[in-house]
């Protein structure tokens, strides 16, 4: 069966019963042209398009990468891919302005050299700071798209060699609060759920989750529950109708579209209603958790009528939404961007936890919760500390952990930053600012387009004081500030590891050489470490790998009886049908679908990976006060007080600015944006504005508005769209950079900002505990610059629909989003097995299930 | 009582000074967000718990000491700059929220001896916020510290 997944972003429905096997679908997509039978070879990977994590296999001919199959027996997607996916994967790697070989700059621009002058630039540097100051002149900014092993040896050069604790990742701005948030509750990172529970669950909440957008292949799995028998209920928090939103409507769940900024009060109030309807497992609570009686304190004055009020929704919305978490045998929730980066995000987070916790619904099937991922390995930069993480969700504050650590790279543990937390990115562009941090090393991500206040960033990585070293596939607007650019080779050109939301481990095989003289991210920074001559304290060379599995191997031993334990994972398992989720060792040999079986939690002193933060101002909890409460394995019931936003609406700026995805880009467009049916779907800017709003601001459909907050403003075609009256989305893919129709080298008018760059507008502002900066909290106002032409670039397929869906707005047509590539779909009905499904165990009960690591 | 009146004074004082003095920072901070917010959050936290003593004043009075001030705790005044004045003014801070917790500490003694539920619960919970503020500037001293000692211009 032949699809255009743009038009069809979650592709052929397989709806199917509660309890059952979620069906097997295979979506594949070849370059125009060719046939399964012009591909000379399918290497297995995983797609590296979105946190998902689908099992994938690479098509290649002639030695390019010319389409993806999707893996049918792996347990994340059973066959499918979405649309970014299929699109996305391949076509930038044979892109014409692929950077080939290193660059460095003389004379102000950046001039192509070979390695050796090249990274001998950056040793060189390096040596004179360390010489002059030491390695706190140093820091690193990495990303949510590298593999494992680039992460272990990234954190094993920076905190080892070095010894600096300026290393953090762009995971920063997507995962950081969902990593805080389960460390707060649970005492460590580490997804309490699975996807299966969605096989399971009897009503699904989605806070800040407009995973039809950001997850597609997930939320088919849920659309193939929601629209078979027995189907779960949905609710969705979210202040668009989003197609989750719809999707609550539809199933007679709740959309509770709250104001920009106040989540807390929100989840505050549904905590509370599930104490007042004496809905919470008191027997439970009592064995499990600590600080049942503090939470209650919390959240005892945040009645509906009261948050209604706070939150501009309906009293009987929220008391519904309670109802349904209440009174649901089995509930699934997940997390993502709407909380984790608006106010307050942490403690919104931690409320979806206590909610679980308080009704004692975890570790069983259907009851997950899933604190969702932005990248798809975020998860990796987290376990192995390349981010403000130590490897192995070890505890900066615990000597002990910090000693494994040393006899791990056997080093002096003095080498080893440990008086703080690892600095988070804000603080690192803070110190960069100020002078103080004089060499900065980015890999694979783009912060000149994706970090608040662009502006403010762009002028830091300009400077003359900092020394930038930018890894990258293109020439992106952040690589035109620096100094030195290496050459990086991609997916598909490299093997390594990648770990998906469900803690599902995939192997990503090398399938074809990279262009020219691009090396992998593990190459460089290995001859990053090599030409520095890192040493342990033998004298012995410090992260003397040859080959990511080399890398794995030593990972696997730095997990080892920790809650992310690897220890029994090995490259030839991962070679087989599906990828394993962890932890993998001697009593779960075949890995573990879902955590916290036993209900026996990290918690304890000894083991936990953080003694937790004041929720409010992210003021440390000490050793002793930790200890004090003796969790022993119990989790943590945490609560914080609603406050009003940093930037509320005044007269000036009397509206709320928010971002977000749209399903067709990933981040900055790197990929998607070469990609011709991504690109064509939504090739440019725009900002979403409601029926109202847009009514008062004489704006009709494609009208060219500007947008402007206190820091930057943007001029793009305005949508008149679903987002609820009082506040503006803007996505926060475009940069500068502009494909051309061809979707192939495009114009570039320089490092930026580009005309429709969201994060001009944004606040540099961030979350107490976790760090992640605010992308959905400032004040805008909104002015028509003059009539547009022809209606926004906006699709029409999502949540960025016109207002009334009839294909028109504002008397302007809008053509519906179509025209992507032919893919081709297969259902199977020949069901494969899939280790640890619950559906798929005679007795419900995964063989994998009676282990959990709580008590390791 | 009449010394109780004396220390109703002396906390309202100190947690004067320290408001005012975190609104120092605040301002100073600016281009600090964490450190601006979250100033001015505990500044308020400080304002409740002198609206939390009004009563209190209503019924024991407000004296000022007849000891006279050894220690004079003025408050910042003005805030210092770079991350090195950044350091040190958190680090007033601090000094200055152990002496609005011990004020506090000795308040809640004497409301256990007159047995005055009011004024324990006043003490306590101001107490237990002033605790806050302080871990809030410790964690953050300890952040800041190696970077402005080590590096910063």
């Amino acid at each position: 069966m032949d699809v255009d997944r743009i038009a069809e972003i979650w592709g052929a429905p397989t709806p199917h019963a509660r309890g059952t096997v979620w069906p097997v679908r295979v979506d594949q997509h070849l370059e125009e042209g060719l046939s399964d039978a012009d591909v000379e070879r399918w290497v297995q990977s995983a797609c590296l398009l979105c946190s998902n994590g689908c099992g994938v296999d690479i098509a290649v001919k002639d030695g390019r990468m010319v389409g993806v199959r999707g893996r049918a027996g792996d347990v994340v997607n059973h066959g499918r891919l979405g649309p970014k996916g299929l699109y996305g994967s391949t076509p930038w790697a044979s892109s014409p302005d692929r950077l080939t070989r290193p660059l460095v700059r003389d004379g102000g621009t950046l001039v192509e050299t070979d390695w050796e002058t090249a990274m001998g630039r950056v040793v060189e540097t390096s040596r004179r700071l360390l010489d002059k100051a030491g390695p706190l002149t140093h820091a690193f900014y990495t990303s949510g798209q590298l593999f494992l092993e680039e992460y272990f040896a990234l954190a094993t050069i920076g905190k080892a060699g070095l010894g600096t604790p300026h290393m953090d990742g762009n995971t920063r701005l997507c995962t950081a609060t969902a990593a805080a948030a389960m460390k707060e509750s649970f005492g460590a990172d580490g997804q309490p759920g699975s996807y299966t529970d969605i096989e399971h669950c009897d009503a699904i909440f989605l806070y800040g989750h407009n995973m039809a957008e950001t997850q597609t292949v997930l939320w088919s799995r849920v659309l193939d529950r929601t629209r078979g028998d027995d189907p779960p209920v949905v609710v969705c928090v979210d202040p668009r109708r989003t197609p989750v939103a719809q999707e609550a409507e539809r199933t007679g769940g709740v959309h509770l579209a709250p104001k920009v900024g106040t989540n807390l009060a929100l989840v505050n109030c549904l905590t509370r209603e599930v104490f007042v309807n004496g809905w919470v497992d008191e027997e439970w609570v009592a064995a499990h958790t600590l600080g049942r009686d503090d939470l209650w304190e919390a959240v005892k004055d945040y009645d509906p009528d009261r948050v209604a009020g706070i939150c501009g929704v309906d009293a009987g919305d929220l008391r519904r939404a309670a109802r349904i978490f209440g009174e649901s045998g089995a509930v699934l929730s997940t997390v993502l961007q709407g909380f984790y980066q608006s106010h307050q995000a942490t403690a919104s987070s931690v409320g979806v936890n206590n909610l679980h916790l308080l009704r004692g619904m975890i570790g069983r099937p259907g009851c997950g919760i899933l604190q969702m991922n932005g990248q798809p390995t975020a998860q990796n930069n987290r376990e192995c500390g390349a981010d403000g993480d130590l490897p192995g969700f070890r505890n900066w504050d615990n000597p002990k952990h910090i000693d494994e650590l040393a006899k791990l790279w056997n080093v002096d543990p003095l080498t080893i930053p440990h008086w703080a937390p690892p600095t988070h990115a804000m603080e690192i562009f803070d110190h960069a600012e100020a002078g103080s941090i004089e060499w900065l090393w980015v890999s694979a991500t783009n912060p000149a387009v994706s970090m608040p206040e662009s502006g403010r960033i762009r002028k830091i990585l300009g400077s003359e004081s900092l020394f930038v070293v930018v890894q990258d596939l293109f020439l992106t607007e952040t690589a035109q500030l620096a100094d030195v650019v290496l050459p990086a080779a991609g997916w598909g050109e490299k093997t390594g590891t990648f770990t998906n939301v469900n803690r599902t481990v995939h192997l990503s095989e090398h399938a074809v050489q990279p262009p020219g003289e691009a090396r992998s991210d593990l190459e460089i920074f290995l001859m990053y470490a090599r030409a520095m001559g890192f040493t342990d304290k033998d004298g012995a060379p410090l992260a003397a790998w040859e080959t990511p599995e080399e890398v794995f191997d030593a990972w696997r031993e730095a997990s080892r009886g920790r809650p992310v334990d690897y220890s029994g994972l090995t490259y030839d398992m991962l070679r087989g049908s599906t990828g394993i989720p962890w932890p993998v060792h001697e009593s779960a040999p075949h890995g573990t679908d879902r955590l916290y079986a036993d209900a026996r939690f990290p918690s304890d002193t000894e083991v936990c990976e953080t003694y937790g933060h004041d929720l409010l101002t992210g003021a440390e909890v000490t050793e002793e006060e930790h200890r004090a409460m003796a969790p022993a394995g119990r989790a943590f019931l945490k609560g914080a007080q609603y406050t009003p936003a940093h930037e509320e609406p005044s007269d000036e700026y009397p509206l709320l600015y928010t971002t977000g995805r749209t399903a067709y880009q990933f981040h900055t467009r790197t990929k998607t944006g070469r990609a011709r049916s991504l690109q064509h779907a939504a090739p440019g800017a725009w900002v979403e504005l409601s029926v109202e709003d847009a009514r008062e601001l004489g704006v009709v459909e494609g009208d060219i508005v500007r947008v402007e907050s206190p820091r930057g403003a943007i001029e793009v075609p305005a949508r008149v769209g679903e987002v609820v009256p009082g506040a503006v989305f803007a996505p926060f893919h475009y940069g500068s950079w502009q494909p051309d129709d061809g979707a192939g080298e495009g114009a570039d008018t320089g490092p930026g900002p580009g005309p429709g760059q969201a994060n001009e507008l944004t606040m540099t502002v961030w979350d107490p505990v976790s760090k992640q900066p605010y992308f959905k909290t400032a004040a805008c106002r909104v002015t028509k610059v003059r009539d547009g032409d022809g209606p926004s670039p906006a699709p029409t397929t999502t949540a960025s629909r016109p207002a009334n869906g009839s294909g028109t707005a504002g008397g302007r047509p809008v053509p519906a989003t179509a025209g992507g590539a032919t893919t081709s779909t297969t259902l199977v009905d020949d069901l494969p097995r899939f280790p640890l499904d619950p559906a798929q165990e005679p007795d419900g009960v995964p063989a994998g299930r009676a282990t959990t690591d709580g008590d390791r | 009582m009449p010394h109780l009146a004396t220390y109703v004074g002396l906390v309202d004082h100190a947690e004067q000074t320290l408001a005012e003095s975190l609104r120092t920072v605040a301002q100073a901070q600016a281009k600090h967000p964490d450190i601006h917010f979250m100033c001015e959050t505990l500044a308020k936290m400080s304002d409740t718990h002198r609206e939390g003593l009004a009563p209190v004043v209503e019924r024991y009075g407000e004296d000022e000491s007849s000891e006279p001030e050894r220690l004079h705790a003025a408050g910042l005044g003005e805030a210092r700059t770079g991350p090195l004045g950044l350091l040190r003014d958190l680090q007033d801070l601090h000094v200055l929220g152990h002496l609005v917790l011990s004020s506090w500490t000795v308040i809640r003694q004497g409301a256990q001896g007159l047995r005055d539920q009011e004024l324990l619960d006043v003490a306590t919970s101001a107490a237990a916020d002033t605790r806050r503020q302080i871990a809030w500037f410790q964690t953050r001293m300890k952040v800041a510290a190696p970077q402005a000692l080590i590096v910063s211009a």
